[in-house]
């Protein structure tokens, strides 16, 4: 029983440490997005 | 987005589905005596080393295509695909070490399917390093798409490798010739597995391809201000 309860634990962490990775991968790639286009932004200001 | 939301929705149902008939709906084996709830890892294992190879699948898939089409969306998806079928490769070998421990005794052997499986998995690795290694985006998408097409080769020798060498790891369920063959419940569980399976992974891709997407929006302001004589980091 141990054995089948350490199978689904693991394949869940694996699951959800993925889906964790690419929110956050994607939350920053969002704030450089955001920082970028505020630079261009003052830039465009005279 | 709405889309996206309703694949969510879908992959958190079908997942709800399978967990319910490999716990509840599906008998125990009754074969592998005291150690027969081991084999309710099955499901996972076979949907988790399914998706591997739908994977692999589209890494070829979209190798060739960009090949012929050179466009940027195509190199997109077979990285992302790429990626999937890592995870779900790691999932697939990770489950079928613990399902080999109780059942053999061992956690692993260099038998044929189980050797070809992790040589997919690390050709896979490897696509990815490659694409992490190589500066020129055109290159780096061309010498990928090379590698994703020969990464596929591996997949009919995984697939037949318990058909063609006697293995430790277990003759084919399913497709398998004669007295192979699963129980009605348990086919029908393995069914919904793999459905769930199949749907989780598109979630993802498009998941994933997005995430590649809104790089490349990053990629493109960081030249954009570069052009205008901008420090951008």
């Amino acid at each position: 029983m141990r054995y089948l309860f350490a199978a689904y634990t693991i394949i869940w962490v694996v699951l959800f440490a993925y889906v964790f990775s690419i929110s956050r991968r994607q939350h920053k790639f969002h704030e450089e997005i955001a920082r970028l286009e505020q630079l261009l932004e003052n830039r465009r200001r005279p | 987005m709405r889309s996206h939301n309703s694949l969510a929705i879908l992959t958190f149902v079908l997942m709800l589905a399978a967990l319910y008939a490999i716990f509840i709906y599906a008998p125990t084996e009754r074969t592998m005596g005291p150690i027969g709830e081991v084999q309710r890892i099955f499901y996972f294992h076979v949907s988790a080393n399914w998706t591997t190879f739908l994977a692999t699948f589209f890494v070829f898939l979209y190798s060739i295509l960009f090949l012929m089409k050179g466009t940027r969306e195509m190199d997109i998806r077979a990285a992302a695909a790429a990626e999937l079928g890592t995870v779900f490769g790691a999932a697939g070998l990770i489950s079928g070490t613990i399902w080999a421990k109780p059942v053999w005794g061992i956690w692993w052997t260099w038998d044929a399917r189980l050797t070809s499986f992790f040589l997919l998995w690390l050709i896979l690795i490897g696509y990815l390093m490659l694409r992490r290694v190589v500066d020129s985006p055109g290159q780096r998408a061309k010498l990928s798409a090379v590698f994703g097409i020969l990464a596929a080769v591996d997949v009919p020798i995984v697939y037949m490798a318990n058909r063609w060498w006697r293995t430790q790891h277990p003759a084919p369920v399913i497709a398998g010739g004669s007295g192979s063959g699963l129980d009605g419940q348990m086919a029908l569980t393995l069914s919904i597995t793999l459905v769930a399976f199949t749907v989780l992974y598109f979630y993802l891709w498009r998941m994933r391809c997005e995430l590649e997407r809104t790089g490349d929006t990053v990629e493109a302001l960081q030249r954009q201000l570069q052009t205008q004589g901008l420090e951008v980091r």
